[in-house]
């Protein structure tokens, strides 16, 4: 099946992420993005990006998500989605709205956009705006009333922490009002912009079940109507999750310069060669670069995980979150009850529960000075 | 919901819902329905089925034109009217009255 000696067994990509840029009208401390974002600016051209969506479609992806930062900044967006569609992915636009107007969702639709995420970061303009670190709101509530007017699915992401976990009745409502057919309310992973943030954003676990049984009300009530998704912050819980479905299992991210990635937080994992598509194509990056066979299938695990039966579910949860919680991306993620480390989670997540009453440090925002400053002065201008 | 709940009787007219896309995928040997951030695997029959769901043809026809396509099972006509049922409640089909 392939030619680099590998077995025919190798899974193949179903998701390409599409981080399409960095530049983000935003500045949501909670970000995904690396905190190196200003690292990345040497972004894909059009044609560079069209040559990844053809070689991910030949390998098999079909899901295809434009992302960022903020997609919209791209002026080429339109082109992209063009050809994606040409090559018969199916096309998600994940994105805050900034950016989008009327003449743009049109395009859009035109050039065979399947689908449209919009991200909110409260149910309230004061809160929303205060989150995003900009002035968003009414433009988004717009957004998703003019989405829904073109015809296109709709989902709306509400990611949450600490500040909006106990709006979750609101923002089911204010959803629901926009008509969405989708509501993910996604936990904060701590990980790059959260990570940093950790100690200001991680919710209380009175939050957490308050808003837990007020997501299961809403997906009674409103069953066959709006679908919602919520999920317990995974510090809480003592199974692992399935983080990615798998190392080099079925995604496969892009970063704006061209990086290839198994998730997009993997960037910050140490011993990771970083494969550009600039220079590899991305089957030869996908089957056989070491990266994505770094932690691909059982092999690397080490105990519990090698001999845990649960290995095949969960497949050791999180590499990054084991990293950044234990110091090696081989261990067993610290959720796991099983792990050494898992105490040492507890300890933390309570002592982070113990500071909230007290002074807290401000927020730091997602933006490029702040990734500078992160990352010591290194980055060029 | 106050409206009763449809049924899929010989004259009522499938449609595949907006929210889902049905397509051949070549890697997956299979077709398939693309949706927000998802995919469903459809075995043969599903996908022939689905594909004839064009809010044109009538349940009635779709049994016809695939009973003549394919040297029917006599269960035919049964399996499609099951699969008809159980793709309306995932919500993949709408049923328009005829």
């Amino acid at each position: 099946m392939t030619t680099n000696g590998s077995s025919s067994t190798l899974p193949k990509p179903l998701w390409l992420l599409a981080e399409l840029t960095y530049r983000c009208p935003l500045q949501c401390p909670y970000c995904s993005n690396p905190l190196d974002i200003a690292r990345y600016q040497d972004e894909l051209s059009t044609a560079e990006w069209v040559r990844v969506f053809r070689e991910a479609r030949a390998l098999g992806a079909v899901q295809l998500g434009l992302s960022g930062g903020e997609a919209l900044v791209r002026q080429d967006l339109e082109e992209l989605i063009a050809a994606a569609h040409a090559l018969g992915f199916y096309t998600n636009l994940l994105t805050s709205g900034v950016g989008m107007d009327e003449r743009r969702i049109r395009a859009f639709k035109e050039a065979g956009l399947d689908h449209i995420q919009i991200s909110f970061q409260a149910s309230s303009e004061e809160l929303n705006n205060f989150i995003a670190g900009n002035d968003s709101f009414r433009h988004k509530l717009e957004m998703a009333r003019l989405v829904k007017h073109y015809g296109y699915p709709m989902v709306l992401c509400f990611v949450l922490h600490r500040h909006n976990t106990d709006y979750v009745e609101q923002i089911l409502d204010l959803a629901h009002a926009l008509q969405a057919d989708y509501v993910e309310l996604a936990t904060t992973q701590y990980y790059g912009w959260a990570m940093l943030n950790r100690d200001q954003l991680f919710p209380t676990r009175e939050q957490v079940e308050r808003a837990e049984a007020t997501a299961h009300h809403y997906q009674e009530k409103l069953k066959g109507r709006m679908k919602t998704l919520y999920v317990v912050p995974d510090y809480y819980e003592d199974r692992p999750k399935a983080c990615m479905k798998g190392w080099g299992a079925i995604f496969l991210t892009v970063a704006p310069d061209g990086t290839a990635l198994p998730c997009h937080a993997a960037g910050s994992l140490p011993g990771l060669s970083f494969p550009n598509v600039r220079r590899h194509d991305l089957a030869w990056i996908w089957n056989a670069s070491p990266d994505f066979n770094r932690f691909r299938g059982f092999e690397w695990m080490k105990e519990p995980c090698r001999t845990c039966p649960e290995q095949t579910r969960d497949f050791g949860g999180c590499r990054c979150q084991a990293y950044l919680l234990t110091g090696d991306p081989a261990n067993a993620d610290p959720v796991c009850s099983k792990s050494p480390h898992h105490a040492a989670l507890q300890q933390q997540v309570q002592a982070i529960g113990e500071t909230q009453t007290g002074a807290v440090a401000p927020l730091i925002y997602r933006n490029f000075r702040n990734s500078k400053r992160q990352m010591g002065g290194a980055a060029p201008d | 919901m106050s409206a009763p709940e449809p049924i899929i009787g010989p004259d009522t007219v499938p449609r595949l819902s907006p929210m889902f896309r049905l397509q051949w995928e070549e890697a997956q040997g299979c077709h398939v329905l693309l949706y927000p951030e998802g995919m469903v695997k459809l075995n043969g029959p599903a996908g022939e089925i689905l594909k004839c769901c064009d809010g044109v043809r009538s349940v009635a026809e779709i049994i016809n034109d695939l009973s003549a396509r394919f040297a029917a099972a006599s269960t035919l006509p049964d399996d499609c009217r099951q699969f008809l049922k159980i793709a309306h409640d995932n919500q993949w089909l709408l049923i328009d009255p005829a």
